[in-house]
């Protein structure tokens, strides 16, 4: 295989490694939300790249505003996130995964 | 004379069918604006979202009203029967959390003109949900809902379980949404089309598609995780009893809503050519949430956690009507939901009237003695509670006999075994409530607010209620029409 062709199949197959970092970094990942936060966008991205690569195989242009919709949200999420995670860190002092405990059962 | 052909064949105005959620997208923004210039008038904000909701629902209903089904924007969205029966159990679920939320707020410091605008924002998002047809319109209305949930739940901004709660159902809520999106992206990779029916139509040219199937279990995880079925329940107890009360009831009414309508349009609307490959999943989830349902409330003794178990063993029933396939069981989810939104008001209500000296009650063993206090309060709990346990003759029953016929028509004998067996184990724990109310002794002393709207909620939902049975066919009937939208009896 040449090195110049990249198909279809690379870009998935780099997107699903993408997401399954994504998963792992929200499970796997004991010590910072921050990190949390990151393995989300990680996941967003990780479904963009497939809109695009799959957008250009078929030549459809639903995939890539698709993917625009997505960026605009994955913004907005992120906005939300870190103020939910300053008030948090305001009210506990730290923002250590596995403090996150107060209700339980 | 008029030409009632040529009126027929008129193209139907989108804006005037899409009238309600305009409606609340313009109020919501302009409430925004007159919240930063007008800080201190809380009151004046909430009087506007009420009306707002009232007119969203009246636009819905009666003036622009047209019958038949009607796809707008491109095919994005539809407005047809289950859509406006969907849209106006959630406005009503809308109303009740501004009604409920009034005292609580005052009482507890909280008056911020953001809470009316996040919950007409998220109710919009709500109404999208129901009515979307393509995946980025699913897609869109989902994070719509869900980021002004998340702000909610984190509302009581000084408080560490809130804002824990915030916290919990932002990084599971944003991780269900990826997910959910990384299925869609397959699906619409492998079918070369968002709308659900090009979907529906590749699923069933090609059902044994692996990147299909593969989108199809994503995308359906995603979608569990937002009606937290089991095994993707894990969030819902923790944000229950974290959030404030009416942000509780609003999450346990309208966005269990608005996550099973989704459900149901995505899957028997959508891929109902696939049924078989997707009813296994649905089966599966029903049974786990019927089951840990049941059990894992027993030894709760916090009313809002108990509430969050009892949430997820009533979706295990709503569940195992869709994974019939069948008109009965669509019909049998939409009364479902119709009197479990009722049920869900009623008893929020009740939590939000009482409260000890300084702080809400929230323990099951506060309730002790409650009827010598309360006779009314008391009265109306226990027969929501009785409902909730599916006791005949109240409304509860008929919920689940409606979801229960369709699951035996359907022959998922297991299933219904199974959820009936569940039900009776969860009837234990909503009675050892009513055994507290009526027969210990008062552990404290324990007073109610004098907030009107909380009580009127109350009775209307105990109403509701008691008398559902004298005449089912009133609510019976907007249900089937929603379902034929969706499947032809």
């Amino acid at each position: 295989m040449s090195l110049a062709t990249i198909s279809l199949e690379h870009y998935l197959a780099v997107s699903a490694m993408l997401f399954t970092i994504g998963v792992f970094g929200v499970f796997i990942h004991r010590k910072n939300l921050i990190i949390i936060l990151m393995a989300i966008e990680l996941i967003l991205l990780a479904a963009n790249l497939n809109l695009i690569a799959f957008a250009t195989h078929n030549g459809d242009l639903v995939g890539q505003i698709f993917a625009l919709f997505v960026l605009t949200v994955a913004a907005a999420e992120a906005a939300v996130g870190l103020a939910i995670l300053t008030v948090f860190f305001r009210n506990r002092g730290n923002i250590d995964v596995e403090r996150v405990n107060i209700m339980k059962g | 004379m008029i030409n009632f052909d040529a009126l027929q064949s008129l193209e139907p105005n989108a804006l005037i069918l899409f009238a309600p959620e305009i409606l609340l997208a313009t109020m919501a923004m302009l409430m925004l604006m007159f919240g930063v210039f007008r800080p201190k008038s809380m009151r004046t904000v909430y009087r506007i979202a009420i009306t707002t909701l009232i007119l969203a629902t009246a636009a819905l209903l009666f003036p622009f009203f047209q019958p038949g089904d009607f796809i707008l924007f491109g095919g994005a969205v539809i407005v047809d029967d289950f859509a406006r029966y969907m849209k106006c159990l959630i406005l009503a679920a809308a109303l009740a959390a501004i009604f409920m939320a009034r005292d609580y707020l005052e009482r507890t410091q909280l008056q911020r003109f953001e809470y009316p605008v996040l919950i007409l924002l998220a109710t919009l998002g709500m109404c999208l949900m129901v009515s979307a047809k393509d995946l980025v319109a699913m897609y869109l209305a989902l994070e719509l809902q869900g980021l002004c949930l998340y702000i909610l739940a984190a509302f009581k901004r000084d408080s560490l379980r809130s804002s824990e709660a915030g916290l919990k159902y932002f990084v599971l809520g944003a991780l269900s949404s990826g997910i959910l999106l990384f299925g869609c992206s397959l699906l619409y990779g492998f079918t070369g089309a968002t709308g659900f029916e090009a979907l529906a139509n590749a699923a069933g040219t090609m059902p044994e598609n692996l990147g299909l199937l593969f989108g199809l279990v994503f995308v359906l995880a995603g979608l569990a995780f937002k009606c937290s079925a089991v095994p993707f329940h894990m969030w819902t107890p923790d944000v229950y009893e974290g959030a404030p009360t009416p942000v509780t009831a609003f999450l346990a009414g309208a966005a269990k809503l608005a996550a099973v309508g989704l459900i149901v349009r995505f899957l028997a609307g959508g891929f109902l050519p696939a049924a078989t490959q997707w009813q296994q999943i649905i089966i599966a989830l029903a049974a786990t949430s019927m089951v840990l349902g049941a059990f894992a409330a027993i030894g709760q003794n916090n009313v809002k956690r108990l509430m969050a178990y009892s949430a997820i063993g009533h979706i295990g029933y709503m569940l195992s009507a869709l994974a019939t396939a069948t008109f009965e069981g669509v019909t049998g989810i939409l009364l479902y939901l119709f009197l479990y939104l009722t049920m869900n008001i009623g008893v929020f209500a009740a939590i939000l009237l009482m409260q000890k000296q300084d702080s809400q009650v929230e323990n099951i063993s506060d309730l002790a003695g409650l009827h010598e206090r309360n006779p009314g309060t008391a009265f109306m709990l226990a027969v929501l509670l009785f409902s909730l346990a599916g006791v005949p003759p109240l409304a509860g029953f008929f919920a689940k006999f409606y979801v229960f016929l369709a699951v035996v028509e359907a022959g998922l004998y297991p299933l219904a075994i199974i959820g009936v067996l569940a039900s009776v184990v969860a009837a234990f724990y909503y009675l050892r409530i009513v055994k507290i109310m009526y027969f210990d002794t008062i552990a404290e002393p324990m007073r109610q607010t004098a907030a009107i709207e909380l009580k009127c909620l109350l009775v209307i939902a105990g109403i509701i209620n008691l008398v559902f049975f004298v005449y089912p066919a009133v609510l019976l009937a907007p249900a089937q029409w929603g379902a034929t939208s969706l499947i032809l009896p």
